[in-house]
């Protein structure tokens, strides 16, 4: 018999790492149509940068504060968006746009692979550990689990990115302007609105989540090279069936990857992975642009 | 039948290679067919670009064709190597046929994705069946073909010789293939596809067909290639493979039946190097040279010859 309470409390936390992972990517796609494959360098990149500073943080001294390690990781977050954000999108993607959303696709392909070696040649092939902010917290007992507190603030820190999307978008002069060039790019760049910039600040901000989702799961796994290569296809699911670009959509696809996975673990294990992509495909098939995407008309 | 030029080259370079294989080293002998045989699920691949579809999952067909050959050995007995292609050939016209349905209604990165999620799905079955060796894989039976059994020595030649053999076959077919009403079609289909059905062909029909033999010659591509490996394992349909597959396509373009056999060798020639004397950049050199091409060989380097020829 599946226990019920376990399976949600599972779930839920795994949810709220697969929006984490899926919101910048959404981002991106939603306002630059551009489904971004490197955004599984930026996690994979925001991992270890969060390893090696945490590694040195923890290296300091005795007086060291789980709050600052927090921080620490936010810029760490911030500092990888910026570079890798910038490099990539002033340096190369720049001079794609206007092109086929499925050849910026192999673009961002070709990003990611030569990202992974980046990295592999930055930190080298060993993994990195860097579990105590993950040990200082502690775990809970939920009475049908324990679970590890920090966990539990992953469940918050999803809510607060969420969130923090939702009001960037929907009440701020900045969302209001990438909502316009989300409905029509042509038409907001002949009012005035600098496109250029704000797809800049876009893939800034979408490349800074992907990284805080790596930095803040680099105390809870053990980072090694692919891990990047392993995470982005399943953001890819969770974005698809939520709807690209869409931000409700991301939290939608997230949650029912996260229930059914965790459902999975607890009756069928042997199913886990192929239930995720199942109801990806399933999801293709009934309603293709996604629970709630907006199907384009189509131009010819 | 008129027999046209490129197919007096193709048939030519064919049996050159397939002599050469009696001077060639065995490792050379290995890779060349290894690789031959992943060039037939690239043409896959290339078909489908042709009718402007880009699938990120042709792994999915490469991966039953070799499962096929290693579970037709291991639990149904049969040794006999033509036997074991034709299973997986069977095994994957089916399920085209049944996918080809649902995936002709999609474009763009929605073909991608579908076609994506449909690979990791046999994916995530593979590495958690136990009976098949998990993220393992298993090893291939020693095969026999039409009641020979190779000894040691001669595996290498003999597969390579049988992956000429079908590899000569569909490019000759292709050949006549891209330049068929259907062939003809899937390009127009990328240009314009609305025009297509006002001239009263059926897209749908045309892109059905064209999905259906794409996936069958990657099918025999992925037994070939379980053959030659003498392994097959859950990696085969992991979307890094079909990544691969899309790479070599686009490496090679769609210019000629013959790219994708050269693209596929230069690829398998250049990794072998790559892995050995710079391990940790292999992947960077093929992002760097996917980004080339992209910006500066749309076409791939078939495009190279062909320009030259015009020059002239």
């Amino acid at each position: 018999m599946p226990n019920f309470d376990a399976i949600l409390i599972d779930g839920l936390i795994y949810a709220s790492w697969l929006f984490l992972v899926a919101a910048g990517l959404t981002v991106i796609y939603g306002v630059m149509r551009i489904l971004n494959m490197a955004h599984g360098s930026f996690y994979a990149l925001g991992a270890y940068t969060a390893a090696s500073m945490l590694g040195w943080y923890y290296a300091g001294g005795s007086d060291s504060s789980v709050l600052l390690a927090f921080l620490l990781l936010i810029g760490c977050a911030v500092l990888v968006g910026l570079v890798a954000g910038l490099l990539i999108e002033r340096g190369l993607l720049r001079f794609m746009y206007g092109r086929d959303e499925i050849l910026m696709l192999i673009v961002t392909y070709a990003t990611l692979l030569i990202l992974e070696d980046v990295i592999k040649l930055v930190w080298g092939v060993n993994p990195y550990f860097a579990f105590q902010p993950y040990v200082a917290l502690g775990r809970m007992d939920l009475g049908v689990l324990t679970v590890a507190r920090y966990d539990l603030m992953l469940v918050g820190l999803a809510a607060l990115v969420g969130g923090g999307l939702w009001y960037w978008l929907e009440r701020t002069k900045t969302g209001k302007i990438l909502r316009s060039i989300i409905h029509d790019r042509e038409v907001s760049a002949a009012m005035g609105v600098n496109v250029k910039l704000m797809f800049t600040i876009t893939f800034i901000v979408g490349a800074s989540l992907g990284a805080l989702a790596g930095a803040f799961t680099a105390p809870a796994i053990s980072v090694v090279p692919g891990i990047g290569i392993e995470v982005i296809i399943i953001a890819f699911a969770v974005v698809v069936i939520g709807g690209l670009g869409s931000i409700s959509g991301a939290l939608v696809g997230a949650l029912i990857v996260g229930l059914t996975r965790a459902a999975a673990v607890h009756t069928v294990p042997h199913l886990e992975l192929f239930i995720i992509y199942a109801v990806m495909a399933a999801v293709l098939l009934v309603r293709p642009h996604g629970l709630f995407g907006q199907p384009v008309a189509r131009k010819i | 039948m008129r027999v046209d030029k490129s197919e007096y080259l193709i048939m030519g370079a064919f049996l050159l290679l397939a002599g050469s294989a009696f001077f060639l080293p065995n490792w050379l002998v290995y890779l060349l067919a290894l690789a031959l045989a992943k060039a037939l699920v690239v043409q896959g691949v290339v078909m489908l670009m042709r009718a402007g579809l880009v699938s990120f999952g042709q792994g999915l067909y490469f991966c039953i064709g070799g499962y096929a050959v290693g579970m037709g050995g291991v639990f149904l007995g049969i040794s006999d190597a033509l036997l074991l292609i034709l299973m997986g050939l069977g095994c994957s016209v089916i399920l085209a046929m049944v996918l080809g349905l649902l995936l002709t209604r999609y474009r763009e990165i929605f073909f991608a994705m579908l076609t994506l999620a449909f690979s990791m799905i046999l994916y995530g079955l593979l590495v958690r069946s136990h009976g098949l060796g998990s993220t393992d894989g298993f090893n291939v039976i020693r095969w026999s073909i039409l009641g020979w059994t190779p000894a040691r020595g001669q595996v290498g030649i003999t597969i390579l010789w049988m992956t000429l053999a079908f590899g000569l076959v569909i490019a000759l077919f292709l050949n006549r293939y891209f330049r068929s009403g259907i062939g003809l079609a899937c390009e127009a289909i990328r240009e314009n596809e609305v025009r297509v059905e006002y001239m009263g062909v059926s897209r749908q029909r045309v892109l059905y067909i064209n999905y259906v033999i794409a996936c069958s010659i990657g099918a025999i591509g992925g037994s070939l290639s379980a053959l030659v490996a003498g392994h097959v394992d859950p990696e085969m349909a992991y979307w890094a493979m079909s990544g691969e597959f899309v790479f070599i396509a686009l490496l090679g373009g769609t210019g000629h039946v013959a790219a994708p056999f050269i693209a596929a060798v230069i690829f398998a020639l250049v990794r072998t190097y790559a892995v050995e004397h710079v391990p940790n950049a292999w992947q960077m050199i093929l992002g760097i040279t996917l980004l080339l091409i992209i910006l500066f060989l749309p076409k791939g380097i078939w495009s190279l010859f062909t320009r030259k020829r015009r020059t002239v």
